[in-house]
């Protein structure tokens, strides 16, 4: 018997765990940002000592993880999961990255949604009783993205104004079965909603309709009003993205103007770092969901 | 507004959410680099003739000065940013062909030289190649039928 599901797709969790700890790494352009005080660490070149952008994601992944460990002062014997992703084919710099800390490990793909997929699945087996320590990890590089997405480095070409840049970036969140919070207390999970759109370059406008979606489930089946969060925040829609679910929203009778944004339009100062619409990969909302909204929800 | 329902009417709405190139100043820009790339090409092809090769030998030798130009540009790290002001103006001179070939050379050394660069080395150019190559022969039967009872 499912007995913590309510409405159509949110999980309610009996006993809530606990975001315990975050640590995130992020190259030189995401240093550059607005949000540069809120990392742990801002790497000064794109290689960062490693021959390959491959090698140089699957470090991220290692010292992130490390980072979260030490952090709490925790060894490899103390956590039960390790759940990590990213973008790259069969998951590379998270199986590489993590492959000495002998960890039980499920690897995740969900494209830009790795890190709260990893939350939600590692909030359900803390909840379900499974595990204590969990540690949900995810990265992204711009040059290994592009390499295995779009173009070489090195191609002249131009990139549309609806086009996003992937952040390089990559974070480790520990949760923990005990602790002060901030909990992970529902989980809604989205479907695919795919309305048709096919310009690769126009990621927000595609992913937006599945934002909508989930977000207007979530108030229908927790029976609240947007009114109720004191921040809504979506992963990497950018700035197309999020005027799209702005206005979607308000359709549907949802005023998410005063709190809702989106990690895509946070991260980067789009004016002065000529990033068009604004980040993307799976490291845009892991760095800067993890730092910003946990630093101000333990205030 | 209207709850939107189809796809069709939610790829007008994306349509007038999303932003346009601005295509006057990326033509002016593609016009200015590409005549700019093509003046240079006329020099190259003077110095060439005023060294005394033929007009043919002159233009082959052009050629294979721009490739050159383009690949060097290419690996010092330039020809990405002329391309991103210039557009078109810089990727359809051969310039343009020989950074596109180039450019996957470089990123997919890390690879190999044989799976890596040798496999990718045509990941852009190789449409190109295919249907240059393809259209050219089916021209070359054409005008021979035209002309082999001539």
């Amino acid at each position: 018997m499912a007995n913590k599901k309510i409405g159509k797709q949110t999980i309610k969790l009996s006993s809530p765990p606990t975001i315990s700890s975050v640590y995130s790494i992020v190259g030189k352009k995401e240093g550059e940002g607005p949000l540069a005080k809120y990392f742990d660490m801002i790497l000064e070149d794109e290689e960062w000592g490693e021959k390959t952008w491959e090698k140089t994601e699957s470090k991220m992944v290692k010292e992130c993880v490390a980072g979260c460990l030490g952090k709490e002062k925790l060894s490899n014997e103390d956590v039960d999961y390790l759940l990590s992703g990213d973008l790259i084919n069969q998951c590379v710099p998270s199986s590489f990255g993590i492959r000495e800390r002998q960890i039980p490990y499920f690897g995740l793909f969900g494209a830009c949604s790795t890190f709260v997929e990893g939350l939600s699945l590692g909030a359900m087996l803390i909840d379900g009783g499974m595990a204590d320590n969990i540690i949900c990890s995810t990265s992204s590089h711009f040059c290994s993205a592009e390499k295995q997405f779009r173009f070489p480095l090195e191609l002249g070409t131009q990139r549309p104004p609806s086009s996003q840049w992937t952040v390089t970036g990559s974070a480790a969140a520990l949760l923990k079965s005990s602790g002060n919070g901030p909990f992970i207390t529902h989980v809604t999970t989205g479907k695919i909603i795919d309305m048709g759109i096919k310009d690769a370059n126009n990621m927000g406008a595609a992913m937006a309709p599945a934002a909508v979606d989930t977000l207007w489930q979530h108030f229908e089946d927790t029976r609240r009003d947007s009114n109720y969060y004191d921040l809504i925040i979506t992963g990497d829609l950018g700035q197309i993205g999020k005027e799209i679910v702005l206005e979607l929203m308000e359709s549907r009778g949802f005023h998410l103007k005063n709190n809702y944004n989106d990690c895509g339009c946070l991260i980067f100062d789009s004016k002065k770092q000529d990033t068009h619409a604004g980040g993307s990969g799976c490291g845009c909302c892991a760095t800067t969901f993890s730092r910003i909204s946990l630093s101000s929800i333990k205030k | 507004m209207k709850p939107i329902e189809t796809k069709v009417d939610y790829q007008k709405f994306v349509d007038e959410k999303t932003p346009n190139s601005p295509i006057g100043i990326n033509l002016l820009k593609a016009f200015t680099i590409g005549g700019t790339i093509c003046l240079i090409g006329q020099f190259i092809n003077d110095f060439w003739s005023g060294r005394g090769l033929s007009q043919e030998a002159s233009a082959t030798a052009t050629s294979i000065t721009l490739i050159g130009l383009g690949i060097f540009l290419t690996a010092i790290n330039v020809y990405h940013k002329i391309g991103k002001f210039a557009g078109a103006g810089s990727i359809v001179p051969i310039t343009g062909f020989a950074n596109s070939i180039a450019s996957p050379a470089i990123e997919f050394k890390s690879e190999g030289f044989i799976l890596g660069v040798g496999a990718k080395l045509f990941q852009i150019a190789g449409p190109v190649l295919v249907y240059g190559i393809s259209t050219s022969i089916v021209i070359g039967i054409i005008y021979f039928m035209f002309t082999a009872n001539g």
